[in-house]
């Protein structure tokens, strides 16, 4: 392992910037960081401010005098709330927890076809996934209400569950990834008798780790805020996401209720996926499309 | 790269049954609920559905509507087009130019680095921190500076003012576009083969622009292309944001998009046949955009 050595030091010769060049990229960089964080920085201040704060003119970016006020109107105002916060707290997390692990086992089955075996049909199905990838679900949205009231799955769980199960995304970066699967390693399992299920599960997926901990990852993003405006009606069956958009939009003097919100509904994807991100990368490095 | 295993034969049904099998149940939902509606949008489309009465088939009636008879479609089809021709391309190069600014620095550095610009993307509804901002509020946040500044004279409604609106939904996406792109071009750009760039400088290439446009580049074609695609997709199906942002339907229509025209026919108004319509058109496009700007791609760095 003489040879990343050799490259650092090429890399390093290569193209130097200059002193000026590195401040104006340090520079830049910062004032960027500045800018996305912004929001961020002035939404979870705005969680802890009292009112008073709130309602200063002009407003602080920083809460001078921190409260829990705000965390606290917003148990009051839940437990005032017809269905429990605990149920839609359920409701969200059953969504989430078995779409995503269905999605990943979907996927994965799918995948392992696609990116390593020749059949036919094979480049024709993968085709069909990289043309999904190019239209949002805003397209196929009404059709799908139509289709979900006729299977009489509308205020059920499964009009959430279902569709994640499907991900084109999920499948595409599983597929990707998958292909780097060496081909040796398959076959060896093939001569010890495994059969295609037993491959995939034993051999494969743990070959695989760091993808479908990116599609734990990604699924849990996008049904995190799911709010199940179009298939759930019950308000019992409501997600949480719903729940705290119905508190938080009652306008100005809920401002403070609303960044508590908004912190929370953001820190625990965030965190999620601050632990996860060199499994993310790795897996993305493998996302390019070929054609 | 492709190391498939050929073992059985393409059309040897028999043995590669339990491929099929294992490809079914993802497929037979992926047609339920994705290739289904797209099939089942175009024929509705050519009726006039409503969930109430059985529907009858009015041909392209519905098209004759929206493209001549319906004035807000065609503002929303001209505001679609200003989001994305805005933050499409900016939020794409700017997802690569983070992504190849941040990539020689240190890997912890690097790493916060990306975390701070991906998260705006999956921040959930942080973005209504937005509507606290630009609020029209004398006390809202930018109207409240701005006025103890003596900057203005008077509260401006940035959210609901033809002359702002728009402006504040194209930044608002803007801040929010480092997403699977830019984790792609930073996931591409670590796994680049170094030795190509000893290779080049010794084929003379001698800045970081050069090295930019022949070698770079040319190698994360895979990865520009996936970019693309996620930012076509993602700036055409612009929808909540502006309902957010803006209200539902937005003053004046300034701010309304396809997206938003839909889910007034569709899960409003129930217009079932007049709202695939638009889903269609708005497929159309999608697909549409997607073609020549892979075809451009395909020719960076040549």
């Amino acid at each position: 392992m003489s040879k990343p050595s050799i490259i650092k030091t090429i890399t390093r010769k290569r193209g130097a910037r200059s002193f000026g060049g590195n401040v104006t990229l340090f520079i830049f960089l910062t004032f960027m960081a500045l800018l996305y964080l912004f929001p961020v920085i002035f939404m979870a201040n705005n969680a802890f401010k009292p009112l008073s704060e709130q309602l200063k003119f002009p407003p602080d970016i920083f809460v001078n005098t921190p409260t829990l006020e705000n965390f606290m109107d917003l148990g009051e105002l839940f437990s005032n709330s017809l269905v429990p916060f605990s149920r839609h707290l359920f409701n969200t997390l059953f969504v989430v927890a078995v779409g995503t692990a269905g999605q990943v086992v979907f996927a994965s089955m799918a995948a392992y076809p696609l990116a390593k075996f020749d059949f036919a049909g094979n480049e024709f199905l993968s085709k069909i996934i990289v043309l999904s990838l190019m239209f949002t679900t805003a397209v196929t949205s009404v059709p799908n209400y139509v289709i979900m009231s006729r299977l009489g799955l509308v205020d059920t769980y499964l009009a959430l569950i279902l569709p994640a199960f499907s991900s084109s995304l999920g499948l595409y970066l599983m597929k990707n990834f998958m292909t780097q699967v060496p081909s040796s390693l398959i076959e060896a399992a093939h001569i010890d008798g495994a059969s295609e299920m037993l491959t995939l599960w034993g051999v494969v997926m743990p070959a695989v780790k760091p993808a479908w901990i990116t599609l734990l990852i990604f699924s849990f993003q996008s049904m995190w805020g799911v709010t199940g405006n179009i298939f759930i009606y019950k308000e019992s069956l409501k997600p949480i996401s719903y729940a705290l958009q119905q508190i938080a939009s009652v306008g100005i003097a809920r401002q403070g209720v609303t960044a508590a919100v908004s912190l929370i509904m953001f820190l625990i994807p965030i965190t999620l996926y601050i632990f996860m991100q060199s499994n993310v990368l790795e897996t993305m490095s493998t996302s390019g499309m070929k054609d | 790269m492709d190391d498939k295993i050929r073992s059985n034969g393409r059309y040897n049904y028999r043995k590669n049954l339990p491929y099929y099998l294992m490809m079914l149940p993802f497929f037979l939902l992926f047609f339920l609920f994705t290739v289904l509606p797209v099939l089942a949008a175009m024929v509705i489309s050519l009726t006039n559905y409503d969930l109430l009465q059985s529907p009858g088939f009015v041909f392209l009636e519905n098209y004759r509507r929206l493209f001549l008879n319906d004035t807000v479609f065609i503002t929303a089809l001209k505001n679609t087009f200003i989001i994305a021709v805005i933050t499409g391309p900016a939020g794409y190069m700017l997802s690569f130019l983070m992504a190849w600014l941040i990539n020689e620095l240190r890997p912890k550095l690097r790493a916060v680095l990306t975390v701070i610009f991906y998260a705006p993307s999956i921040s959930g509804n942080v973005y209504l921190v937005f509507t606290i901002i630009f609020s029209g509020d004398p006390k809202g946040f930018l109207n409240a500076h701005l006025l103890s500044l003596g900057i203005m004279d008077e509260a401006m409604l940035w959210l609901s003012d033809e002359k702002t609106m728009m402006l504040v939904v194209i930044l608002v996406s803007l801040w929010m576009s480092l997403g699977f792109g830019f984790l792609s071009f930073i996931a591409g750009l670590q796994t680049l083969d170094k030795s190509q760039f000893e290779a080049a400088q010794v084929d003379g290439i001698t800045n970081r622009w050069q090295e930019l446009w022949y070698v770079t580049l040319p190698n994360m074609r895979p990865q520009l292309m996936f970019g693309a695609v996620m930012s076509i997709t993602s700036a055409l199906g612009v929808g909540d944001l502006t309902i957010q942002l803006t209200g539902f339907p937005s003053a004046g229509y300034n701010t309304h998009t396809i997206a938003n025209h839909l889910t007034d026919f569709g899960n409003l108004r129930m217009e079932m046949g007049y709202a695939s319509t638009i889903a269609v058109v708005l497929f159309a496009i999608m697909l549409l955009c997607n073609r020549p700007i892979q075809a451009l791609i395909k020719r960076v760095g040549t």
